[in-house]
């Protein structure tokens, strides 16, 4: 799916919004697909401007090895880690029948 | 252990080797036992009441940010070390994103095309002392998941399930990945190679004290993937990848049965469905599970919250030089010194004691000791429990305490015994157990001297036999002394404080 391939697919942006579980209809599919588009040959400007000696960026601050020690800090307690569920059980998060995929 | 015959689809083992070659790759997951998870102070212990040891970032709760744990990353660099591989000097993290309720964020931070450690190899001894080289492709870190309860259904199983329950108590603790290369030419010794490799592993995990390497407590956990070609041919074949196999004997079984499945499917003139299967424990089978090409569209990307790690040359061989003495070198060693036979050594291997023994032995313990208590009462003790060795709950340290309060005097070995039987029994190290059961030698005369010539006098009869000499007659008296302390005087001691005694 590269930028420069040119037009962005309504195929592509129905198995995107597939991934991301969003229900799209035909002619949502139509205006994604420009909008999409347009984000696309923006970002692509990107390599019209950076040299080859230019690695890609990933992080704004220019760090690295920031660790933290081994040591225990307080966590929630179990009803405040549960006190924004919409269901809880068992002091368990209750989650729908999950389909399709198993782990 | 091959199928019954009549099972149809199955092909028989001798048969299937005759025509195709294993290939066979392995993924092993470990658990580090760090004292927190891999981006938050959170704890790690096994066990604990669900979703308590938590907290905004593994609940991945808006404005949450991860910071790495040193410790985590230390031991992710010895295992890399220690699997030959070379360390990269510079790598990020990656986001695996999908829709599954084990993680809370969405996502999954893993390591993905930068991986901390890369082209190693482990050398592996198989039962019979061959040594088969395997490549290892990559160790990468990542976090482990939360666990996850299916609520009605017949099965439990997640098909048929009314609705799921989840605890995230072991969201985000440290997880190693260690990737095989493809392993190929192991013929008929494949199911043997694939255990052989999962336990050297596991053996090299231990000795690095880097996980706790339970595979029954999910600790460590092996993905086997395995495809056929014909005899011969070159050509790669479809692979399988079987999860849930929790045991170093289910590691050989399940090779074994996909062997035979995959036999099956390709003379029948299908293809082999490239998917992830489950290994059943009881039946010794696997069944499918959900199908990879579907699955495998994680979209993985830098993460953003997170800095490149970058280990300096300096910190990689300061790590280094905290590598311990790895198994395969220690057994090389212990074989010279305690001047043992291929077969000793490898029967004290295949009881997982000799790692122990050793062990042992380097905490000061003399090494005919040391084996005596690791392959006879700690051996029985395993057993009757139904345990691994080195899941008894004693430390080789601790064996060897009691080892050196038998040779100062200080206990006899009936009650080392029983102090044995206390550090077993979660009553504390051997000197607490001595202290709170009061199992110390009566070393002091006084004592013994009071109960020898109460005996005596309880006795009369014996005493005068020896009086005329009848030496042997003292082991009457000797009995009593022992019963009157409750075994716990030096027998020697008390012998010759009677024939001190009786003709006081």
């Amino acid at each position: 799916m590269s930028a420069d391939s040119g037009a962005i697919t309504r195929a592509e942006v129905a198995h995107l919004a597939r991934l991301a579980r969003l229900a799209v209809n035909d002619q949502e599919l139509d205006v994604f697909a420009d909008q999409l588009d347009v984000i696309l040959g923006a970002v692509a400007r990107v390599g019209e401007v950076a040299a080859d000696d230019i690695p890609p960026t990933s992080h704004a601050v220019p760090l690295s090895n920031v660790f933290r020690p081994d040591e225990r800090r307080a966590g929630l307690t179990q009803e405040q880690a549960l006190s924004g569920a919409p269901a809880a059980e068992e002091g368990r998060f209750r989650v729908p029948q999950i389909l399709g995929e198993e782990e | 252990m091959s199928a019954p015959a009549s099972t149809p689809g199955l092909v028989d083992y001798d048969e299937v080797v005759e025509r195709f070659d294993p290939v066979l790759g392995i993924e092993v997951h470990v658990e580090l036992n760090t004292n927190t998870k891999m981006f938050c102070g959170c704890p790690t212990d096994f066990g604990a009441e669900p979703n308590t040891q938590v907290c905004p970032v593994c609940l991945g709760l808006p404005g949450a940010l991860p910071v790495v744990n040193r410790a985590a990353v230390e031991s992710a660099i010895r295992i890399g070390l220690a699997l030959n591989c070379s360390i990269a000097p510079w790598g990020r993290f990656a986001r695996k994103n999908y829709f599954y309720p084990d993680m809370p964020k969405n996502f999954q931070t893993s390591q993905y095309d930068e991986p901390i450690a890369v082209n190693g190899w482990l050398d592996v001894e198989l039962d019979d002392g061959e040594v088969v080289r395997v490549e290892i492709e990559r160790a990468h870190m990542e976090e482990d998941t939360g666990k996850s309860l299916h609520v009605g259904g017949a099965t439990g199983r997640i098909h048929g399930a009314e609705y799921s329950l989840l605890d995230y108590n072991r969201a985000g603790v440290p997880l190693i990945e260690i990737v095989t290369k493809m392993i190929p030419g192991t013929r008929e010794r494949a199911p043997e190679v694939a255990r052989a490799y999962v336990t050297a592993l596991r053996d090299l995990l231990r000795s690095l004290g880097v996980s706790d390497v339970r595979m029954d407590q999910g600790s460590m956990r092996a993905d086997v993937n395995l495809s056929l070609s014909p005899r011969d041919s070159g050509v790669l074949g479809t692979r399988t990848e079987t999860k849930n196999v929790n045991s170093l004997r289910s590691v050989e079984r399940a090779v074994r049965y996909e062997m035979t499945r995959q036999a099956g499917v390709l003379l029948d003139g299908g293809p082999v469905v490239q998917e992830t299967r489950h290994f059943e424990e009881a039946s010794g089978t696997t069944r499918p599970g959900r199908r990879k090409e579907t699955a495998e569209d994680y979209r993985y990307f830098p993460e953003p919250d997170l800095v490149p790690i970058a280990p300096s040359q300096e910190w990689v061989e300061e790590l280094r030089g905290t590598l311990p003495e790895l198994p395969w070198e220690r057994r090389k060693r212990v074989k010279a010194e305690w001047d043992l036979s291929d077969e000793e050594l490898r029967d004290l291997v295949n009881a997982g004691a000799l790692d122990l023994i050793a062990a042992t032995v380097a905490e000061g313990a003399p090494s005919g000791e040391a084996r005596s208590w690791w392959v006879s009462y700690l051996a029985q003790q395993a057993n009757t429990r139904g345990v691994e060795l080195a899941a008894l709950p004693i430390s080789p340290a601790d064996v060897a305490r009691v080892i050196e309060l038998v040779a100062s005097g200080e206990l006899t070995n009936k009650l080392a015994r029983q102090v044995v039987d206390g550090v077993l029994a979660g009553e504390g190290a051997p000197d607490d157990v001595v202290k709170a059961r009061g199992l110390a030698v009566v070393s002091d005369d006084g004592a013994l001297i009071t109960a020898v010539d109460e005996a005596l006098a309880g006795q009369p009869d014996v005493a005068q036999k020896i009086r005329d000499g009848k030496v042997q007659a003292a082991g009457a008296i000797v009995g009593a002394v022992m019963k009157a302390t409750k075994g716990q005087a030096d027998a020697k001691r008390v012998r010759e404080l009677v024939l001190e005694r009786v003709n006081a």
